[in-house]
């Protein structure tokens, strides 16, 4: 199974479609799209106040240790997780068994119609996500957009960003 | 491995630090943190014990800039050396791009080095990866100390044929820090294409 994840230009706005509806419907304040290696697929709603790469980051480390704590008492795996805070809650539940739906939300939503929703966008993002999958495994090369002068171009941002 | 998504124009590639425990990977880290430009640098986390010991990980981003319209952004990523948070690394190792192996060229920290670049293979290998695939650099660090292993006796153990980039460094005074980053973000940019 290939590890990477590229998205195509309609892949991605049926997944921003998916989540804005998400949004809409639950009431919620963001939700976050994130790969189980800490990348930001794409997120919607309210994200000034966020530091998205971090919560992304720390999203996906903590899903993955719930994961294994989940196998050291006989569960494959924790689908869903919620965390309670005063005033905002976390809702992350998985997708495609590869990507983490993380949904942020505050007393205007319910966690009882977060679950149902969320359940019914991620069955839909799963068959986004199987789609993309799919044409990965079947195409393995890269872009033509990422190519030789690609790496050339990328040699000189890296000159300039560390300055030698 | 690395998001490369087509139409917000992103590149996402994952770094790891790894090594044996208290070899430098955090002090590597910071070090960057501290001399990077706020404008392309993200926050620092650190998910630390109260002795500073690297529980998890530690994050830094670092925003390359825009190569032919794609925003290009690398995610550094320590993992914590002591030899009893295995779970840890392996979950840190989870879609690497590249990798930095930092090891202590002190005498007495020979054998830590083996025992965890030996983990690291092992580990990729759950996730069905290679160094056949996974660019690899070696930073034989504390070169300024005096009790330490030549270079050319830890790159037999590690480095046979000089297989992968090595560079010697003090990363507590930066030296040779920024030179190893470089080294594999140009094999992971060059990987993608």
């Amino acid at each position: 199974m290939r590890e990477g994840i590229n998205i195509f230009e309609e892949d991605f706005w049926a997944i921003t479609d998916v989540l804005n509806r998400l949004l809409q419907g639950t009431n919620s304040r963001t939700i976050l799209l994130i790969d189980k290696a800490g990348q930001l697929i794409t997120s919607v709603g309210d994200t000034a106040a966020l530091d998205t790469s971090s919560f992304a980051t720390l999203s996906a480390a903590d899903f993955a240790a719930t994961s294994q704590l989940a196998t050291l008492i006989g569960e494959k795996e924790f689908s869903t997780l919620f965390h309670q805070g005063e005033k905002e809650n976390l809702y992350v539940c998985l997708v495609a068994d590869r990507v983490i739906l993380a949904v942020i939300f505050d007393m205007r939503a319910t966690l009882g119609l977060i679950r149902v929703k969320a359940k019914n966008g991620a069955a839909e993002l799963e068959k986004i996500f199987e789609e993309i999958f799919n044409k990965l495994d079947k195409d393995t090369s890269a872009s033509s957009e990422i190519d030789a002068d690609f790496t050339k171009a990328a040699e000189e941002e890296l000159d300039k960003l560390f300055g030698f | 491995m690395a998001l490369i998504n087509y139409a917000s124009r992103e590149i996402n590639a994952k770094i790891v630090y790894y090594g044996p425990g208290l070899g430098g990977k955090t002090t590597n880290i910071k070090y960057i943190y501290t001399k990077l430009n706020p404008s392309v640098k993200g926050k620092l986390i650190s998910l630390a014990t109260e002795l500073d010991r690297t529980l998890f990980f530690d994050f830094l981003p670092v925003d390359l800039g825009t190569i032919r319209g794609f925003k290009t952004r690398f995610h550094l990523y320590t993992v914590p050396g002591q030899v009893f948070y295995n779970a840890s690394r392996k979950l840190i190792l989870k879609g690497v791009d590249g990798i930095i192996f930092v090891a202590d060229s002190q005498i007495e920290r020979f054998e830590e080095n083996i025992e965890s670049f030996e983990n690291m293979l092992d580990n990729l290998t759950t996730y069905g990866l290679s160094l056949e695939r996974i660019p690899l650099v070696i930073q034989f660090n504390k070169r300024d100390l005096p009790n330490i292993t030549s270079v050319e006796e830890l790159q037999k153990v590690m480095n046979v044929n000089n297989k992968y980039p090595y560079f010697e460094s003090v990363a507590s005074q930066g030296i040779g820090v920024f030179e190893t980053l470089k080294e594999v973000c140009r094999h992971v940019l060059k990987a993608l294409s």
